[in-house]
């Protein structure tokens, strides 16, 4: 075991990768209560949808899938960012690393810009609940509904995009400072985390958006 | 190795792509009943090969994927006791 190594490995692990093994363990457990977290929401979507599917359908229309299905392009790519930017760190590629971050970070705030976009013509067509919100036929109540699922669904997904942006925006201070040389972990578990957040909106996009016939 | 991940993760990026540009399109189609599930199917799809590739569960231990299951499985059982009150009503 070479000095450099040493004095990052923690003393309650007997080598380096034992500690790797660690963190990714933990970020995954975390992952897992995180699956919970948005259960409960995609639970009340199901339920919501298998009770009153039609409405549904109807309400998902006035969705508009341009604003959703960009979003998802984009946090794929995002996505594919961040995976090159864990490689550029356990490579010791410090420049590379820094601008990978910094160019993932950015596509996920034009994510987040395109969803302010998308909010605005919500607000300004009337879809938000308990603000003027206004329905042509039958059924005004479980429409509103789904629009509570809607930006239950989408606003927790938005928090948590903006808490990955503000932490690979860390990661590009302190990779700029050589701070994941040698252990990089820091970067590999915050891309779990944002590979995470892409997962959400890939199930988002298909069950907000395109519920009903387009 | 070294220099052939890059390309796997730009490889998974542009199935990663196809897959949206199916489900988008799809979206315009009137497949009834089957339209949830092809979108499920889907979406599935794209969670796995993110998982596989981007989260590295691939070369990942034993101990991880069973994590990584019981996330998606602990879920199921909510969904699925739940719905199986309600379609038994």
């Amino acid at each position: 075991m070479n000095a450099t190594t040493t004095a990052v490995v923690a003393e309650q692990f007997d080598d380096i990768q034992q500690q790797h093994s660690a963190a990714k363990l933990g970020m995954w457990i975390f992952l897992a209560t995180e699956v919970m977290f948005f259960g409960g929401l995609f639970l009340a979507y199901t339920v919501y949808r298998f009770t009153y599917g039609h409405v549904f359908a109807l309400a998902s229309r006035h969705l508009d899938d341009v604003f959703g299905g960009a979003n998802t392009a984009v946090l794929l790519f995002s996505s594919l960012l961040m995976a090159l930017a864990v490689r550029a760190a356990e490579l010791d590629r410090r420049k590379q690393l820094v601008r990978l971050l910094l160019a993932t970070a950015l596509f996920g705030i034009l994510f987040m810009t395109i969803k302010g976009f998308e909010y605005r013509k919500d607000f300004v067509e009337h879809l938000v609940p308990r603000f003027d919100f206004r329905w042509d036929g039958s059924d005004a109540a479980n429409a509103e509904l789904f629009f509570w699922i809607y930006f239950a669904l989408t606003g927790l997904h938005a928090i948590h995009v903006t808490v990955g942006i503000a932490l690979i925006l860390v990661l590009a201070l302190l990779a700029r400072a050589g701070k994941f040389s040698p252990n990089f972990m820091p970067v590999e578990i915050t891309g779990l985390y944002w590979h995470f957040v892409d997962i959400i909106w890939v199930f988002l996009f298909p069950l907000l958006y395109l519920a009903g016939h387009r | 190795m070294t220099t052939s991940l890059p390309k796997l993760y730009w490889k998974t990026f542009i199935a990663l792509m196809a897959l949206l540009a199916i489900t988008w399109s799809v979206g315009y189609i009137d497949l009834g009943p089957f339209k949830l599930v092809f979108a499920l199917a889907i979406a599935m799809a794209k969670a796995v090969l993110i998982m596989l590739f981007f989260m590295h569960i691939r070369g990942g231990s034993k101990l991880l994927h069973f994590v990584a299951v019981a996330g998606v499985l602990w879920l199921l059982i909510l969904l699925s006791l739940v719905l199986g009150d309600y379609v038994t009503r």
